[in-house]
Protein backbone atom coordinates (compact mmCIF):
# COMPACT_ATOMS: atom_id res chain seq x y z
CA UNK A 1 0.00 0.00 0.00
CA UNK A 2 2.77 2.82 0.72
CA UNK A 3 4.45 1.53 -2.17
CA UNK A 4 1.18 2.74 -4.05
CA UNK A 5 0.90 5.72 -2.57
CA UNK A 6 4.66 6.61 -3.07
CA UNK A 7 4.07 5.86 -6.63
CA UNK A 8 1.40 7.81 -7.03
CA UNK A 9 3.05 10.92 -5.42
CA UNK A 10 5.31 10.51 -8.28
CA UNK A 11 4.53 12.45 -10.97
CA UNK A 12 4.51 11.53 -14.59
CA UNK A 13 3.99 7.66 -13.10
CA UNK A 14 0.18 6.50 -13.95
CA UNK A 15 -0.96 4.65 -10.26
CA UNK A 16 -1.28 1.10 -10.73
CA UNK A 17 -5.11 0.90 -10.93
CA UNK A 18 -5.66 -1.60 -8.50
CA UNK A 19 -4.42 0.00 -5.64
CA UNK A 20 -7.56 2.62 -6.20
CA UNK A 21 -10.22 0.78 -6.58
CA UNK A 22 -12.23 -0.55 -3.45
CA UNK A 23 -12.09 -4.30 -3.37
CA UNK A 24 -14.47 -7.09 -2.72
CA UNK A 25 -14.37 -8.68 0.89
CA UNK A 26 -13.52 -11.78 -1.04
CA UNK A 27 -10.64 -10.29 -2.36
CA UNK A 28 -9.60 -8.32 1.29
CA UNK A 29 -9.80 -11.86 2.58
CA UNK A 30 -8.02 -13.83 -0.16
CA UNK A 31 -5.28 -10.60 0.82
CA UNK A 32 -5.08 -11.14 4.40
CA UNK A 33 -4.47 -15.05 3.94
CA UNK A 34 -1.62 -14.23 1.37
CA UNK A 35 -0.05 -11.89 4.19
CA UNK A 36 -0.70 -14.61 6.81
CA UNK A 37 1.64 -16.53 4.77
CA UNK A 38 3.59 -14.10 3.77
CA UNK A 39 4.62 -13.88 7.98
CA UNK A 40 4.96 -17.36 7.85
CA UNK A 41 7.47 -16.99 4.76
CA UNK A 42 9.38 -14.44 6.55
CA UNK A 43 10.54 -17.30 9.25
CA UNK A 44 12.48 -19.81 8.64
CA UNK A 45 10.81 -23.11 8.58
CA UNK A 46 13.32 -23.60 12.28
CA UNK A 47 11.14 -20.49 13.72
CA UNK A 48 8.08 -21.72 12.71
CA UNK A 49 8.51 -25.10 13.82
CA UNK A 50 9.52 -24.04 17.38
CA UNK A 51 6.60 -21.52 17.38
CA UNK A 52 4.93 -25.22 16.61
CA UNK A 53 6.63 -27.37 19.63
CA UNK A 54 6.51 -24.47 22.04
CA UNK A 55 3.65 -22.66 21.60
CA UNK A 56 1.64 -24.98 19.52
CA UNK A 57 1.14 -21.93 16.83
CA UNK A 58 -1.00 -22.85 14.03
CA UNK A 59 0.00 -20.33 12.05
CA UNK A 60 2.73 -21.37 12.04
CA UNK A 61 2.12 -25.00 11.13
CA UNK A 62 -0.05 -24.09 8.58
CA UNK A 63 3.18 -22.04 6.69
CA UNK A 64 4.76 -24.90 7.44
CA UNK A 65 2.18 -26.96 5.61
CA UNK A 66 2.34 -24.78 2.71
CA UNK A 67 5.56 -25.16 2.44
CA UNK A 68 6.24 -28.81 2.56
CA UNK A 69 2.78 -30.29 2.15
CA UNK A 70 2.72 -30.10 -1.69
CA UNK A 71 6.41 -31.06 -1.80
CA UNK A 72 6.14 -33.80 -0.19
CA UNK A 73 2.96 -35.16 -2.02
CA UNK A 74 5.10 -34.52 -5.52
CA UNK A 75 7.68 -37.15 -3.44
CA UNK A 76 5.50 -39.61 -2.76
CA UNK A 77 3.81 -39.36 -6.04
CA UNK A 78 6.92 -39.85 -7.91
CA UNK A 79 7.31 -42.90 -5.52
CA UNK A 80 4.71 -44.21 -7.29
CA UNK A 81 2.21 -43.60 -5.07
CA UNK A 82 -1.09 -43.15 -6.45
CA UNK A 83 -3.26 -39.50 -5.43
CA UNK A 84 -5.18 -40.66 -2.91
CA UNK A 85 -2.72 -42.60 -1.01
CA UNK A 86 -0.26 -40.03 -1.32
CA UNK A 87 -3.07 -37.16 0.11
CA UNK A 88 -3.20 -39.83 3.24
CA UNK A 89 0.13 -39.82 3.56
CA UNK A 90 0.73 -36.52 3.28
CA UNK A 91 -1.74 -36.11 6.22
CA UNK A 92 0.07 -38.71 7.91
CA UNK A 93 3.43 -36.75 7.98
CA UNK A 94 2.54 -33.09 8.98
CA UNK A 95 0.29 -34.88 11.99
CA UNK A 96 3.43 -35.96 12.89
CA UNK A 97 5.06 -33.01 12.56
CA UNK A 98 2.72 -31.08 14.56
CA UNK A 99 2.95 -33.82 17.57
CA UNK A 100 6.57 -34.50 17.24
CA UNK A 101 7.71 -30.81 16.70
CA UNK A 102 9.32 -31.17 20.16
CA UNK A 103 11.32 -33.90 19.28
CA UNK A 104 13.06 -31.51 16.77
CA UNK A 105 16.61 -30.92 17.44
CA UNK A 106 17.71 -27.71 15.41
CA UNK A 107 21.59 -28.63 15.88
CA UNK A 108 21.41 -31.54 14.53
CA UNK A 109 19.07 -31.03 11.16
CA UNK A 110 17.42 -28.54 9.39
CA UNK A 111 13.55 -29.05 9.35
CA UNK A 112 13.48 -30.31 5.49
CA UNK A 113 15.97 -32.63 6.49
CA UNK A 114 13.68 -33.44 9.66
CA UNK A 115 10.67 -33.66 7.45
CA UNK A 116 12.60 -35.61 4.71
CA UNK A 117 13.38 -38.45 7.10
CA UNK A 118 9.68 -38.80 8.42
CA UNK A 119 8.37 -38.94 4.84
CA UNK A 120 10.62 -40.86 4.10
CA UNK A 121 10.11 -43.66 6.62
CA UNK A 122 6.36 -43.66 6.42
CA UNK A 123 6.57 -44.35 2.71
CA UNK A 124 8.89 -47.33 3.47
CA UNK A 125 6.36 -48.19 6.31
CA UNK A 126 3.28 -47.90 4.02
CA UNK A 127 4.14 -48.25 0.33
CA UNK A 128 6.61 -50.52 0.77
CA UNK A 129 5.89 -52.67 3.52
CA UNK A 130 9.31 -53.94 4.60
CA UNK A 131 11.83 -53.08 7.67
CA UNK A 132 14.00 -50.50 7.54
CA UNK A 133 16.70 -51.02 9.91
CA UNK A 134 18.22 -48.20 12.04
CA UNK A 135 20.84 -47.94 14.89
CA UNK A 136 19.85 -47.01 17.91
CA UNK A 137 21.05 -43.84 19.35
CA UNK A 138 20.94 -45.33 22.98
CA UNK A 139 22.53 -48.24 22.34
CA UNK A 140 25.10 -49.28 24.47
CA UNK A 141 26.91 -50.89 21.94
CA UNK A 142 27.01 -48.44 20.10
CA UNK A 143 30.60 -46.60 18.67
CA UNK A 144 30.67 -43.37 20.02
CA UNK A 145 33.17 -40.69 18.29
CA UNK A 146 36.19 -39.92 20.36
CA UNK A 147 35.78 -35.81 20.24
CA UNK A 148 33.09 -33.80 18.82
CA UNK A 149 32.17 -33.60 15.42
CA UNK A 150 33.32 -31.12 13.34
CA UNK A 151 30.11 -30.29 12.15
CA UNK A 152 29.02 -29.37 15.69
CA UNK A 153 29.32 -26.02 15.77
CA UNK A 154 27.77 -24.99 12.32
CA UNK A 155 23.75 -24.32 12.35
CA UNK A 156 22.09 -27.69 10.14
CA UNK A 157 20.32 -25.06 8.64
CA UNK A 158 23.23 -23.37 7.34
CA UNK A 159 24.63 -26.50 6.22
CA UNK A 160 21.64 -27.36 4.29
CA UNK A 161 21.58 -23.93 2.59
CA UNK A 162 25.42 -24.73 1.81
CA UNK A 163 24.30 -27.90 0.03
CA UNK A 164 21.32 -26.32 -1.90
CA UNK A 165 23.87 -24.01 -3.40
CA UNK A 166 26.10 -26.69 -4.31
CA UNK A 167 23.13 -29.14 -5.93
CA UNK A 168 22.72 -25.99 -8.29
CA UNK A 169 26.30 -26.06 -9.21
CA UNK A 170 26.31 -29.83 -10.31
CA UNK A 171 26.61 -30.65 -13.89
CA UNK A 172 22.84 -31.63 -15.01
CA UNK A 173 23.24 -35.15 -15.30
CA UNK A 174 24.38 -35.33 -11.93
CA UNK A 175 21.88 -33.58 -10.47
CA UNK A 176 19.26 -35.31 -12.03
CA UNK A 177 20.85 -38.75 -11.61
CA UNK A 178 20.96 -37.31 -7.45
CA UNK A 179 16.77 -37.10 -7.90
CA UNK A 180 16.44 -40.78 -9.04
CA UNK A 181 18.22 -41.50 -6.87
CA UNK A 182 16.18 -40.06 -4.30
CA UNK A 183 12.86 -39.99 -5.70
CA UNK A 184 12.54 -42.57 -7.87
CA UNK A 185 12.72 -46.19 -5.23
CA UNK A 186 14.66 -47.77 -7.66
CA UNK A 187 18.12 -49.63 -7.08
CA UNK A 188 20.97 -48.11 -9.09
CA UNK A 189 20.92 -51.09 -11.33
CA UNK A 190 17.41 -50.35 -12.51
CA UNK A 191 18.44 -46.63 -12.47
CA UNK A 192 21.36 -47.63 -14.81
CA UNK A 193 19.17 -50.12 -17.18
CA UNK A 194 16.85 -47.28 -17.68
CA UNK A 195 19.13 -44.24 -18.50
CA UNK A 196 21.07 -47.07 -20.84
CA UNK A 197 24.39 -46.40 -19.18
CA UNK A 198 26.79 -49.04 -17.57
CA UNK A 199 25.89 -49.12 -13.78
CA UNK A 200 29.79 -47.74 -13.30
CA UNK A 201 28.89 -44.87 -14.46
CA UNK A 202 26.07 -44.59 -12.45
CA UNK A 203 28.13 -44.92 -9.48
CA UNK A 204 31.06 -42.95 -10.97
CA UNK A 205 28.14 -39.98 -11.17
CA UNK A 206 27.01 -40.13 -7.62
CA UNK A 207 30.69 -40.69 -6.65
CA UNK A 208 31.80 -36.90 -8.74
CA UNK A 209 28.28 -35.12 -7.54
CA UNK A 210 29.25 -36.30 -3.95
CA UNK A 211 32.60 -35.36 -3.56
CA UNK A 212 31.43 -31.96 -4.94
CA UNK A 213 28.71 -31.65 -2.19
CA UNK A 214 31.56 -32.73 0.62
CA UNK A 215 33.83 -30.04 -0.55
CA UNK A 216 31.20 -27.37 -0.25
CA UNK A 217 30.25 -29.00 3.30
CA UNK A 218 33.98 -28.93 4.16
CA UNK A 219 34.10 -25.31 3.50
CA UNK A 220 32.29 -24.70 6.81
CA UNK A 221 33.85 -27.12 8.74
CA UNK B 1 37.97 -48.49 17.84
CA UNK B 2 36.59 -46.75 14.63
CA UNK B 3 36.19 -48.65 11.98
CA UNK B 4 38.73 -48.02 8.39
CA UNK B 5 36.46 -50.42 5.60
CA UNK B 6 33.66 -48.20 4.92
CA UNK B 7 30.22 -49.12 2.74
CA UNK B 8 30.75 -46.93 -0.47
CA UNK B 9 28.89 -44.29 -1.37
CA UNK B 10 26.04 -45.64 -3.47
CA UNK B 11 24.97 -48.31 -0.51
CA UNK B 12 25.05 -45.25 1.81
CA UNK B 13 23.07 -43.00 -0.29
CA UNK B 14 20.33 -45.70 -1.31
CA UNK B 15 20.01 -46.56 2.27
CA UNK B 16 19.60 -42.56 2.67
CA UNK B 17 17.28 -42.46 0.35
CA UNK B 18 15.43 -45.32 1.44
CA UNK B 19 15.66 -47.62 -1.46
CA UNK B 20 17.90 -50.27 -0.48
CA UNK B 21 16.83 -53.84 0.37
CA UNK B 22 16.19 -54.75 3.61
CA UNK B 23 19.18 -57.11 4.09
CA UNK B 24 21.07 -54.58 3.00
CA UNK B 25 19.84 -52.15 4.77
CA UNK B 26 20.49 -54.43 7.92
CA UNK B 27 24.20 -54.23 6.70
CA UNK B 28 24.73 -50.83 6.47
CA UNK B 29 22.70 -50.05 9.93
CA UNK B 30 24.86 -51.92 11.91
CA UNK B 31 28.01 -50.77 10.31
CA UNK B 32 26.22 -47.35 10.99
CA UNK B 33 25.99 -48.45 14.50
CA UNK B 34 29.80 -49.38 15.10
CA UNK B 35 30.92 -46.27 12.87
CA UNK B 36 30.44 -42.52 13.53
CA UNK B 37 31.91 -41.33 10.82
CA UNK B 38 29.68 -42.84 8.45
CA UNK B 39 26.69 -41.99 10.54
CA UNK B 40 27.77 -38.59 9.76
CA UNK B 41 28.02 -39.33 6.28
CA UNK B 42 24.49 -40.25 6.55
CA UNK B 43 23.19 -36.84 8.26
CA UNK B 44 24.63 -35.52 5.23
CA UNK B 45 22.84 -37.33 2.98
CA UNK B 46 19.65 -36.98 4.77
CA UNK B 47 20.47 -32.94 4.54
CA UNK B 48 20.86 -33.88 0.91
CA UNK B 49 17.44 -35.34 0.86
CA UNK B 50 15.71 -32.76 2.76
CA UNK B 51 17.49 -30.42 0.02
CA UNK B 52 15.77 -32.24 -2.84
CA UNK B 53 12.60 -32.02 -1.05
CA UNK B 54 12.40 -28.23 -0.89
CA UNK B 55 13.80 -27.81 -4.51
CA UNK B 56 11.22 -30.87 -5.33
CA UNK B 57 8.52 -29.22 -7.94
CA UNK B 58 8.17 -25.30 -6.25
CA UNK B 59 5.66 -25.69 -9.44
CA UNK B 60 4.00 -28.64 -8.26
CA UNK B 61 0.09 -28.54 -7.35
CA UNK B 62 -0.59 -25.38 -4.91
CA UNK B 63 -1.67 -26.48 -1.20
CA UNK B 64 -4.51 -28.82 -1.10
CA UNK B 65 -6.85 -26.42 0.96
CA UNK B 66 -9.26 -29.36 1.93
CA UNK B 67 -6.16 -31.73 3.03
CA UNK B 68 -5.18 -28.37 5.15
CA UNK B 69 -8.44 -28.02 6.53
CA UNK B 70 -8.29 -31.87 7.24
CA UNK B 71 -5.25 -31.92 9.26
CA UNK B 72 -6.19 -28.79 11.16
CA UNK B 73 -9.26 -30.66 12.47
CA UNK B 74 -7.25 -33.43 13.79
CA UNK B 75 -4.64 -31.45 15.43
CA UNK B 76 -5.66 -31.64 18.65
CA UNK B 77 -7.15 -35.49 18.96
CA UNK B 78 -4.25 -37.54 20.99
CA UNK B 79 -1.23 -38.61 18.92
CA UNK B 80 -1.98 -41.53 16.94
CA UNK B 81 0.07 -44.81 17.82
CA UNK B 82 3.60 -44.08 16.76
CA UNK B 83 4.08 -45.20 13.19
CA UNK B 84 6.23 -48.30 13.75
CA UNK B 85 8.00 -50.13 15.04
CA UNK B 86 7.22 -52.74 12.86
CA UNK B 87 8.61 -55.35 15.04
CA UNK B 88 11.34 -56.08 15.43
CA UNK B 89 12.83 -53.28 13.71
CA UNK B 90 13.19 -50.16 15.45
CA UNK B 91 11.04 -46.83 15.62
CA UNK B 92 9.93 -45.42 12.41
CA UNK B 93 10.86 -42.47 11.65
CA UNK B 94 14.05 -41.76 11.72
CA UNK B 95 17.00 -41.33 14.67
CA UNK B 96 16.56 -37.71 14.85
CA UNK B 97 12.12 -37.71 15.23
CA UNK B 98 13.10 -41.53 17.61
CA UNK B 99 11.55 -41.34 21.27
CA UNK B 100 13.45 -42.07 24.08
CA UNK B 101 12.58 -45.95 24.98
CA UNK B 102 13.15 -47.43 27.88
CA UNK B 103 16.44 -48.89 28.20
CA UNK B 104 16.28 -52.83 29.35
CA UNK B 105 17.76 -53.29 32.42
CA UNK B 106 20.47 -55.73 30.46
CA UNK B 107 21.47 -54.86 27.13
CA UNK B 108 21.88 -58.04 25.41
CA UNK B 109 25.06 -58.93 24.10
CA UNK B 110 27.44 -55.69 23.40
CA UNK B 111 29.10 -57.52 20.46
CA UNK B 112 25.99 -57.51 18.43
CA UNK B 113 24.62 -53.95 18.27
CA UNK B 114 20.97 -53.05 17.30
CA UNK B 115 19.79 -53.37 14.87
CA UNK B 116 21.21 -56.90 13.93
CA UNK B 117 20.47 -57.69 17.85
CA UNK B 118 16.87 -57.17 17.36
CA UNK B 119 17.17 -60.12 14.45
CA UNK B 120 19.01 -62.70 16.21
CA UNK B 121 15.86 -63.32 18.69
CA UNK B 122 18.35 -63.99 21.50
CA UNK B 123 21.86 -63.99 21.52
CA UNK B 124 24.65 -65.34 19.40
CA UNK B 125 24.61 -69.09 20.95
CA UNK B 126 21.06 -69.16 20.57
CA UNK B 127 21.16 -69.28 16.92
CA UNK B 128 21.07 -72.36 14.73
CA UNK B 129 24.77 -73.11 13.94
CA UNK B 130 25.32 -74.99 11.28
CA UNK B 131 28.76 -76.49 11.19
CA UNK B 132 30.87 -76.46 8.24
CA UNK B 133 34.83 -77.68 7.82
CA UNK B 134 36.67 -74.21 9.86
CA UNK B 135 33.48 -72.65 10.06
CA UNK B 136 29.77 -72.21 11.49
CA UNK B 137 26.78 -70.15 9.57
CA UNK B 138 23.63 -69.43 11.06
CA UNK B 139 20.47 -68.34 8.28
CA UNK B 140 19.05 -64.80 9.29
CA UNK B 141 16.12 -62.94 7.61
CA UNK B 142 14.99 -66.17 5.16
CA UNK B 143 12.09 -64.36 3.33
CA UNK B 144 13.91 -61.83 1.92
CA UNK B 145 13.65 -62.92 -1.55
CA UNK B 146 17.12 -62.84 -4.20
CA UNK B 147 19.50 -62.50 -0.61
CA UNK B 148 21.37 -64.55 1.76
CA UNK B 149 21.80 -62.77 5.27
CA UNK B 150 24.06 -64.97 7.37
CA UNK B 151 26.09 -64.96 10.27
CA UNK B 152 29.13 -66.65 9.81
CA UNK B 153 31.70 -67.84 12.52
CA UNK B 154 35.26 -68.57 11.39
CA UNK B 155 37.60 -70.80 14.33
CA UNK B 156 40.22 -68.52 14.79
CA UNK B 157 43.20 -68.99 12.96
CA UNK B 158 41.74 -70.78 9.78
CA UNK B 159 41.09 -69.86 6.43
CA UNK B 160 37.28 -70.48 4.90
CA UNK B 161 37.58 -72.45 1.48
CA UNK B 162 38.52 -70.21 -1.88
CA UNK B 163 35.47 -68.85 -3.63
CA UNK B 164 34.00 -65.86 -5.79
CA UNK B 165 30.64 -64.51 -6.32
CA UNK B 166 28.20 -64.80 -8.67
CA UNK B 167 26.59 -61.52 -7.32
CA UNK B 168 27.90 -58.85 -4.34
CA UNK B 169 28.51 -59.88 -1.37
CA UNK B 170 28.54 -57.28 2.12
CA UNK B 171 30.86 -58.68 4.87
CA UNK B 172 30.48 -57.18 8.25
CA UNK B 173 33.09 -57.88 11.08
CA UNK B 174 31.65 -58.04 14.52
CA UNK B 175 34.28 -60.04 16.80
CA UNK B 176 37.82 -61.20 16.31
CA UNK B 177 38.90 -60.19 12.43
CA UNK B 178 40.20 -61.68 8.95
CA UNK B 179 42.39 -60.76 6.62
CA UNK B 180 41.85 -61.85 2.53
CA UNK B 181 43.82 -60.32 -0.39
CA UNK B 182 42.25 -56.95 -0.02
CA UNK B 183 43.10 -56.36 3.66
CA UNK B 184 42.96 -56.50 7.26
CA UNK B 185 39.45 -56.70 8.48
CA UNK B 186 38.33 -55.37 12.09
CA UNK B 187 35.08 -55.59 14.34
CA UNK B 188 32.63 -52.60 12.31
CA UNK B 189 34.73 -52.96 9.16
CA UNK B 190 32.87 -53.41 6.05
CA UNK B 191 34.42 -55.37 3.17
CA UNK B 192 32.37 -55.29 -0.04
CA UNK B 193 33.13 -57.95 -2.78
CA UNK B 194 31.98 -58.49 -6.73
CA UNK B 195 32.03 -61.14 -9.17
CA UNK B 196 35.52 -60.18 -10.24
CA UNK B 197 36.75 -60.94 -6.57
CA UNK B 198 38.05 -64.07 -5.65
CA UNK B 199 39.72 -64.48 -1.90
CA UNK B 200 39.81 -66.67 0.33
CA UNK B 201 39.46 -65.23 3.82
CA UNK B 202 41.54 -66.33 6.91
CA UNK B 203 40.61 -65.59 10.92
CA UNK B 204 42.68 -63.66 12.55
CA UNK B 205 44.32 -65.80 15.48
CA UNK B 206 43.17 -65.27 19.27
CA UNK B 207 39.09 -65.07 18.97
CA UNK B 208 36.64 -66.46 16.16
CA UNK B 209 35.53 -64.04 14.00
CA UNK B 210 31.53 -63.58 13.54
CA UNK B 211 30.72 -61.25 10.45
CA UNK B 212 27.27 -60.75 8.91
CA UNK B 213 27.46 -61.06 5.75
CA UNK B 214 24.71 -60.86 2.63
CA UNK B 215 24.87 -61.80 -0.92
CA UNK B 216 22.42 -61.21 -3.63
CA UNK B 217 23.21 -64.99 -4.81
CA UNK B 218 25.18 -68.00 -3.70
CA UNK B 219 28.89 -67.89 -3.61
CA UNK B 220 30.70 -69.90 -6.10
CA UNK B 221 33.61 -72.29 -4.40
CA UNK B 222 37.18 -72.05 -6.74
CA UNK B 223 40.07 -74.47 -6.37
CA UNK B 224 40.53 -78.27 -6.43
CA UNK B 225 38.13 -79.03 -3.11
CA UNK B 226 36.10 -75.95 -3.27
CA UNK B 227 34.94 -77.25 -6.65
CA UNK B 228 34.41 -80.73 -5.30
CA UNK B 229 32.50 -79.21 -2.76
CA UNK B 230 30.26 -77.13 -4.99
CA UNK B 231 27.30 -79.17 -5.58
CA UNK B 232 26.74 -79.99 -2.27
CA UNK B 233 28.14 -77.09 -0.13
CA UNK B 234 26.24 -73.44 -0.45
CA UNK B 235 28.85 -71.02 0.89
Amino acid sequence: MLNALATEARPGVVPAKAALVIRPRQEIQRLMRAEASERAAEQTPEELIAAVAEQRDREAFIGLFRLFAPRIKAYLMRQGADPASAEDLVQDVMLTVWHRAGQFDRRKAAVSTWIFTIARNRRIDTLRRIRRPEFDPEDPALVREPETAPDAHVEASERSKRLHEAVATLPKEQESLLRLVYFEDKSHSVIAEELGLPLGTVKSRLRLAMAKLRAALETLE
Amino acid sequence: MIPTHHPSDDYLIAYAAGSLEEPLSLVVATHLALCPRCRKEVERLEALGGVLLEDEAAAETATDERALDSVLSRLDAPAPIAPGPIAPGPIATGPIATAPKPRQAAPGDLRVPAPLRDYLGGGLEQLDWKAHKGFDEAELLSDAPGFRTRLMRIKSGTAMPAHTHRGNELTLVLTGGFSDEHGHFLRGDLAEADASVKHQPIADPGEDCICLAVTDAPLRLTGPVGRLLNPFLRI
